[in-house]
């Protein structure tokens, strides 16, 4: 069945979730928003990683081993995320990130 | 010559170093009484140990072969930048270092014992007694020192403690001004020692006093046959540490600040400024003395001219001023110059070496007399509470026991027989006349005149009529007045130690006895200055003032002290602070200051425009970052594949 899908197919689908990822994060104002399309970005990367191992090594797991890690990584730093967005939202009442430029020069 | 036997005298100024920690570092914490009865057991310690030197080095093993030795008793190498470039640290023990250990440790002994008393309800009687100790630790260390570069550390430590000293008032602004005066005009003397060091030991090729003043070594032939202007390297670096010697031994221009030292408390008068630190710059001379003699006979003429010179001058002085600590500095200073006198004149193997002797034999018994004088003084003013001599009489009657001191100190220094100025005064006459006529009667006349300024103050003091006093003066407390005593002891008895077989140029002991043909003239000339003095100040009478008023514009001058004061002030304010500092002071406030105005003036202006760049907008970065990316990335793949 694999061998009916090409490798390209997944390379495109993985580079379109990327871009959506990177337009959303330059483009919403909502830092909650701005935190999916981060997480949009590194599933794209998922798939790249898991892709790869699978069509050029299959008898190979680091993909796959790099593929886990990425999630376990970008599920610390969305919590790591949510309790900053949380403690900004009650110091300015608002998780608009235009607002946020506190620290400027 | 290395000697072991003699390494316990390294802990000579290491006892008193260590007293000066304990007191310095205990400050506050030990009761006032308790550190100093602690400093002075120490300088107890210190003085049994020098007393013991010196006899064992004089008596007992100092002569070999009818000659005394230099001993190195202790030598460490304390720094070492090449092979040939090395400071060393050291303890080296000949005639004159073991001489001067007496000396200090003997007064100082008599001013720690004199001060317990005298400062007693002082403030700062802890700090007092901390720098008495740093003091006396710096002046063992300058007279062992080994080496050139090491007489000179010790050298700038005694001028600091001399400073502190000096201003230990440090709340009266004239205390202040004297001790800064001191600091810096014997610290400018000591920029022409400097130079003086550095062309000596380049000429010489070592730091090393043994090396340097070996009478047969190559040190001494190096540099006198290159010429600067006239005369040899050799001679030019002599005199430039004789510039630094003058500085601190107050020779003519440079005595400025001796007089206004007297601001310190009494007992550091009689310490440094009239016993030991002020003949440091003669015992310089004597320790190079071999050089001087041997390679700039030019250099050593000229010290005994300006010493000459210097011991008129201060005499003619000390006959018109009305502060009695300032008489007896002026005294001091024309005492010093009759030492570089005695010194200018020696030569340098047998009798000729008289000169030398003397210098020292003076040095000697000055320092015994003179502190006696002004401890006398300073329980005079503990006991009339001022220093005017306007404002004292009488005295006799209410302190015999100083009374008494203080005329064998004025008969002593007037060279009186058979007390120690007789003596030693008697050498540097004689070693004068057999080389020098005009010098030998500058001196003669200034023992004239030593004896009239001495009565003068001897009778003004102690007797003319008396004055109102707001309570009546007393004798003395006991610790003072065993000062007095045991000094006046030694002003007696020290005229007959036999120097001339002890200390020599030479190092070889040669005979000498009194020569009537200079002596009686001497003793005359004593007896007419006393006589006179007698008559114009042992009752209160108009002769002085008449006397005064027919010198007119000499007395003037000389009470101006012969505005020697006035023309520094004029160089240093309307010259070289107009013409040199005060452009130097433009220049570098104006061109300095706004050249580095600028460059932080250009680096926030720059800033400032920039800022802007960190807006806080997080998008605005990662839009910023996104694009450079995408561009190195395109840029990349362009190049990849052209």
């Amino acid at each position: 069945m694999i061998e009916k899908i090409g490798i390209e197919n997944l390379l495109i689908l993985s580079a379109l979730m990327f871009f959506i990822g990177v337009y959303g994060f330059l483009v919403r104002k909502n830092l909650i928003t701005m935190l999916m399309s981060v997480e949009l970005i590194l599933n794209a990367v998922n798939i790249n990683f898991v892709a790869f191992n699978r069509y050029f090594y299959p008898e190979k797991l680091q993909g796959h081993f790099f593929a886990l890690f990425v999630i376990a990584v970008a599920a610390t730093e969305v919590a790591v995320a949510i309790a900053i967005i949380i403690s900004l939202y009650r110091k300015i009442r608002t998780i608009d990130v235009e607002k946020a430029s506190e620290m400027k020069y | 010559m290395i000697n072991d036997t003699y390494s316990f005298t390294v802990a000579i100024p290491l006892i008193v170093f260590f007293s000066f920690l304990i007191i310095g570092l205990g400050f506050g914490r030990l009761k006032p009484m308790v550190s100093g009865i602690f400093g002075t057991m120490a300088l107890l310690a210190v003085t049994a140990l020098s007393y013991f030197t010196a006899y064992r080095y004089f008596f007992v093993d100092g002569m070999m072969n009818g000659s005394f030795q230099k001993f190195i008793a202790y030598d460490a190498l304390w720094m070492s930048f090449t092979d040939s470039l090395q400071v060393r640290m050291g303890v080296l023990l000949d005639p004159i270092s073991v001489m001067m250990l007496v000396v200090i440790s003997t007064v100082s002994l008599m001013v720690h014992i004199y001060s317990l008393e005298y400062m007693k309800h002082e403030e700062g009687f802890s700090r007092y007694y901390s720098f008495l100790s740093l003091f006396t630790f710096s002046m063992m260390g300058l007279v062992l020192s080994s080496n050139i570069f090491q007489i000179y550390i010790f050298w700038e430590l005694v001028g600091l403690s001399s400073y502190l000293l000096i201003g230990h008032y440090y709340e009266r602004p004239s205390a202040v001004a004297a001790s800064k005066k001191a600091f810096i005009v014997t610290r400018f003397a000591d920029f022409g020692f400097l130079i003086g060091i550095l062309m000596l030991s380049g000429i010489t090729g070592t730091f090393d006093f043994l090396k340097i003043t070996d009478p047969g070594g190559s040190a001494l032939t190096q540099g006198s046959a290159v010429g600067f202007m006239g005369l040899s390297v050799m001679t030019w670096s002599l005199l430039l540490v004789f510039a630094g010697a003058a500085g601190k031994s107050a020779m003519f221009p440079l005595h400025i600040w001796l007089p206004d030292a007297m601001e310190g408390p009494t007992p550091v008068s009689a310490l440094i400024h009239a016993a030991t630190m002020v003949v440091a710059g003669v015992y310089l001379v004597a320790r190079l003395f071999t050089v001087y003699v041997l390679a700039a006979p030019d250099a050593l003429i000229t010290i005994g001219y300006i010493g000459t010179f210097t011991s008129l001058f201060a005499a003619v002085i000390a006959c018109t001023q009305f502060d009695i600590k300032r008489v007896l500095a002026f005294s001091t200073i024309s005492q010093i110059g009759l030492m570089m006198g005695g010194l200018g004149v020696s030569g340098y193997t047998g009798q000729e070496g008289l000169g030398y002797t003397a210098s020292m034999f003076h040095l000697f018994t000055h320092a015994m007399f003179k502190a006696l004088l002004f401890l006398c003084a300073g329980a005079v003013i503990h006991a009339v509470h001022t220093n005017e001599m306007t404002g004292m009489g009488g005295l006799r009657k209410y302190m015999p026991v100083t009374n008494f001191a203080f005329l064998i100190g004025c008969l002593a220094i007037a060279g009186v027989p058979p007390l120690s100025g007789f003596f030693s005064k008697d050498e540097i006459l004689t070693a004068a006349l057999e080389k020098d006529k005009l010098l030998f009667a500058v001196q003669y006349a200034v023992a004239g005149l030593t004896a009239f300024y001495m009565f003068r103050l001897y009778y003004s003091i102690f007797w003319n009529s008396d004055r109102q006093y707001h309570s009546k003066p007393h004798e003395s407390p006991f610790a003072m007045l065993f000062a007095l005593i045991f000094l006046s002891a030694a002003s007696i008895v020290s005229g007959f130690i036999p120097f001339s077989r002890l200390v020599t140029p030479d190092l070889k002991p040669f005979d000498s006895h009194i020569h009537w043909a200079v002596a009686i003239p001497a003793i005359a000339i004593a007896a007419a200055g006393i006589l006179i003095a007698t008559l114009m100040y042992r009752k209160e009478s108009g002769l002085p003032a008449k006397t005064a008023a027919a010198f007119g514009g000499l007395y003037r001058a000389a009470y101006r002290k012969f505005y020697i004061d006035e023309i520094y002030i004029f160089i240093t304010k309307n010259v070289i602070f107009r013409y040199i500092s005060a452009p130097l002071a433009w220049f570098d406030r104006n061109v300095v200051d706004n050249a580095m105005n600028s460059i932080a003036a250009l680096t926030n202006l720059t800033s400032s425009r920039i800022k802007g760049l960190q807006s806080g907008q997080l998008q605005q970065y990662a839009y910023v970052m996104v694009t450079g990316v995408i561009i190195v990335v395109l840029a990349a793949l362009y190049f990849m594949n052209a």
